[in-house]
């Protein structure tokens, strides 16, 4: 869907991003993650062209992004902004309006997409006449979001949409967002610098550093085979909690023996992580097993602590050797 | 106080016609300025936003125009537009300009770059961007600017009356060169409430945002066109000829209201300061001036006097003024003052002025050059009893006298001088003098009569056909009243005078102010 290749970009003497090249497959969520600096922003308003690159291509569909005209390229593509940037002199409802009205919608189509957009997005309707400092930053976040959104664009830039909240109303809005359908529809391109973010929204991530790719691939594949010492660093402290909440019990089947016994409390193998089961465990001392189904395979297995904590150590030997 | 109050408002009323049009020509001609300050200011203070190297230059420009002083900027204009609504306009024009430029530039410069960057990002156009986030954004920094530059243009636009633009100031200059205090203020009065008024309401403009400043703004234009249409307000009747006569000159009996009650002279007037009136009448911009009879400009302008044939321009003798106490402080003073009198005549005097006002040479070169060949020239003896204070108006022709006195004293006595010279007109120069700030300046018979003394108008018919009686009755009315002394006359009658081009006068038969108002008469 989206092509880089070669991509260059130098501010004075900073190479900014230097010579990368990724694609991102349809309907992906490719997480563009690195430190502060690192080159992520200065990459995405490349593709829609708000900064133009020293070398390098970007192609959207096959298209060189080059050959179109820049604002009609942007229009089909939503874009969420680093710093939410909503115009000030704007309601909510006409934040919401902008692309709609360059691109001559009736009104009644915008009123009805913006209201659909308000109910996915939890934002109460009475919203719509308020000017933008009149609301919280996760809400502005959301009016941001919806801005993106309302033209249904095939492609979603989005530059940490997330950022600049607490941790609390980050998961929640994280959660609310990775429900949408629009998340698992449109193709995707995510910058965060926060590695918990990536590994929870991304199918892939591209790790940066000082504008070069250091490593793109899925979560496992930065866990288990990190590339080098930078992707080890990078991960660092956090690693255990994130292969805990990537690994599922259907990860863990074949290590896992088998178990005659026969209950009809069981969870979907695929959706029980490590963590989730974990936690089970520690919330309520008195359980000494839970049971799982394996949804392909239509077999039941039921695990305690210590086979939990054994299979994960065989599945992680073999993860790493392959 | 109340009988101040109620003299001031008889005035305004019995004057109302000429006031209420001044005040929409004030405001047409603030407007029309305003406007088209905004159509040129608002896109270079747009053209500077997006090219930041054009910034410094263009606003240090427009920087530099503002600090030039409004009368100075009003002159410049002269040449090149001529006199009237033209050149007042274009002057409060470049008044304008700097707030509406630099505001402009301000407001947009000042967005939040993430704001301008989002409107990118949703693929506004770059017109877009202008009219729908950069001016709606910049609108009340830049509605600021337009308040300024209202409030000045309503302030400098009281001096438009200098070079024949009318506004409020007619008023205000002709009461300040008649000393007549009721006048200034029924010009001063309503310009300053002009200006609050337009600041408030502007700043109300300023305070709505959103879709009522857009509907404002969108009826902003039509009133400014309003306003400035008033300029066109039907300003005099139009004659066969026209007459420029100075703010001074229409409100004095022995001025254009003794042409029309004497000689039932009928042409249309516009009011023009002294400094630009001549030249204007040589250009043919004016036909018919109200000149000094002494003044240099008649000979490098070649303009003839119209006979007074019905005697209304009282004689103006001039002589020293000198404050008593002074007389006895420097006691050498008054036969030092004397060794001029009589020396000067009108044609002298003529001759004098055409070397100053037009010929540009210094008044003090004249003065020397003058008191060489009459034999009166002393060396300076550099003398330390005591300082004299001259004081002079702001012509030509008194800067001469001042000099001429300053080295009669020198050169004669110990005293040392200082001069101060353009005090304005008459009040300011005897006021300066009453207060003790000049110990003496040169004055007219006729002035010291109208526009000091003022008795009744009877009195005034019957002294002023003698210009003995006259200097005899302001010598002993100043000496009653104001402990002044007249010293004696220098000789030359500085009188007001109509004037005509001399080649047209020629050519349409007419000498005297009769014959002008017969021709004008004439279908
Ligand atoms: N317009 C610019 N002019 C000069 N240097 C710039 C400009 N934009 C970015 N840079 C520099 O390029 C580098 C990469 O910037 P970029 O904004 O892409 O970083 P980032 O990865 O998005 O960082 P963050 O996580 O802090 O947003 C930085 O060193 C930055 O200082
Ligand atoms: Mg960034």
């Amino acid at each position: 869907m989206i092509k880089v290749s070669g991509l260059t970009k130098t501010f004075g003497n900073i190479k900014a991003v230097d010579d990368i090249s990724f694609d991102v497959l349809e309907g992906e969520n490719l997480v563009l993650l690195g430190t502060s600096g690192c080159g992520k922003t200065t990459t995405l308003k490349m593709i829609n062209r708000l900064i133009d690159p020293d070398a390098g291509t970007i192609s959207i569909n096959e298209v060189d992004t080059s050959r179109e005209k820049p604002e009609l390229l942007r229009r089909k593509i939503g874009y969420v902004m680093q710093n939410i940037g909503l115009f000030p002199h704007y309601t909510v409802a006409e934040n919401i309006a902008v692309v709609p009205r360059l691109l001559q919608w009736d009104k009644k189509h915008t009123i009805n997409r913006t209201l659909e957009l308000l109910k996915k997005l939890h934002l109460p309707e009475n919203y719509l006449q308020l000017f933008p400092r009149e609301l919280s930053g996760g809400q502005q976040q959301r009016v941001g979001l919806a801005r993106a959104l309302i033209s249904d664009p095939d492609i979603l830039l989005m530059d940490e949409p997330f950022g600049a909240l607490d941790n609390v109303t980050r998961s929640s809005i994280q959660a609310e967002f990775k429900a949408l359908e629009e998340f698992t529809k449109k193709t995707i391109l995510m910058v965060t610098h926060d590695v918990q973010e990536a590994f929870e929204l991304a199918d892939r991530i591209c790790l940066m550093d000082q504008g070069k790719i250091i490593q793109i691939g899925t979560p496992k594949e930065l866990l288990f085979t990190p590339k080098n010492d930078f992707v080890i660093r990078f991960l660092d402290g956090q690693r255990l909690a994130l292969q805990f909440k990537l690994v599922t019990i259907e990860d863990l089947w074949e290590f896992l023996p088998e178990d005659p016994r026969h209950t009809n409390k069981t969870i979907s193998a695929d959706k029980a992580s490590m963590w989730s089961v974990m936690e089970a465990f520690s919330a309520d001392r008195s359980i000494e097993h839970q049971f799982f189904v394996n949804t392909r395979t239509k077999t039941i297995k039921g695990l305690n602590f210590t086979q939990l904590t054994n299979a994960f150590n065989s599945y992680q030997n073999k993860e790493i050797h392959d | 106080m109340t009988e101040q109050q109620q003299t001031l408002w008889s005035f305004m009323y019995e004057q109302s016609d000429k006031l209420l049009r001044q005040t929409f020509q004030h405001l047409g001609l603030t407007f029309t300025s305003l406007l088209l300050a905004v159509a040129i200011g608002l896109p270079l203070g747009i053209l500077i936003a997006r090219k930041s190297n054009l910034a410094g230059s263009i606003l240090g420009i427009a920087g530099v125009l503002q600090t030039v002083p409004s009368i100075a900027l009003l002159g410049f204009m002269i040449p090149l537009l001529g006199i009237g609504a033209k050149p007042a306009i274009v002057a409060l024009l470049i008044y304008a300009l700097l707030p509406i430029i630099r505001n402009t530039y301000t407001g947009i410069v000042g967005i939040d770059r993430s704001i301008i960057e989002a409107a990118n990002a949703m693929g506004m156009s770059k017109m877009q961007i202008l009219f729908r986030v950069e001016l709606p954004l910049a609108m009340p920094v830049l509605l600021a600017g337009v308040r300024t530059a209202t409030v000045i243009n309503v302030g400098v636009a009281t001096l438009a009356s200098y070079i024949a633009a009318g506004g409020l100031g007619e008023f205000i200059f002709g009461g300040i060169s008649l000393n007549n205090t009721n006048m200034i203020l029924a010009g001063a009065i309503p310009a300053a409430l002009l200006a609050v008024l337009l600041d408030f309401l502007l700043s109300r403009l300023q305070k709505l945002n959103g879709k009522k400043l857009k509907k404002v703004l969108l009826t902003f234009p039509v009133i400014i066109v309003v306003l400035a249409g008033f300029y066109l307000w039907p300003n005099t009747y139009t004659t066969k000829l026209r007459a420029g006569f100075t703010p001074e000159f229409m409100g004095r009996q022995d001025g254009d209201l003794g042409l029309k009650s004497i000689y039932g002279l009928k042409i249309g007037t516009t009011v023009i300061s002294d400094a630009v009136m001549y030249k204007a009448a040589f250009e043919g911009d004016l036909d018919v001036i109200s000149g000094y009879s002494t003044d240099g400009r008649l000979k490098a302008f070649d303009l003839r006097i119209l006979k007074d044939d019905k005697g209304i321009f009282p004689p103006y003798y001039a002589a020293p003024i000198v404050r008593e106490s002074s007389l006895k402080k420097f006691p050498d003073l008054e036969q030092v003052l004397n060794l001029l009198a009589g020396k000067i005549t009108d044609s002298v005097m003529t001759d004098l002025n055409y070397r100053t006002d037009y010929l540009k040479q210094s008044p003090e070169r004249v003065a020397k050059d003058f008191l060489l060949k009459a034999g009166l020239y002393q060396p300076p003896r550099n003398g330390q009893s005591g300082v004299i204070r001259i004081g002079s108006k702001i012509f030509g022709e008194q800067y001469i006298l001042a000099e001429m006195y300053s080295i009669l004293i020198k050169g004669n006595t110990d005293y040392e001088v200082a001069t101060k010279t353009g005090l304005g007109g008459t009040k300011i120069c005897f006021d300066a003098l009453m207060n003790d700030q000049i110990d003496f300046y040169p004055e007219y018979t006729g002035t010291g009569l109208l526009v000091l003394l003022q008795p009744s108008p009877e009195l005034v018919k019957e002294i002023t056909k003698d210009s003995h009686r006259t200097y005899n009755y302001v010598k002993s009315a100043f000496q009653k009243d104001y402990k002044i002394k007249w010293l004696m006359p220098i000789g030359f009658n500085n009188s007001y005078a109509l004037m005509m081009r001399k080649k047209q006068s020629q050519s349409l038969h007419i000498t005297s102010i009769t014959d002008l108002t017969k021709y004008l008469a004439q279908k």
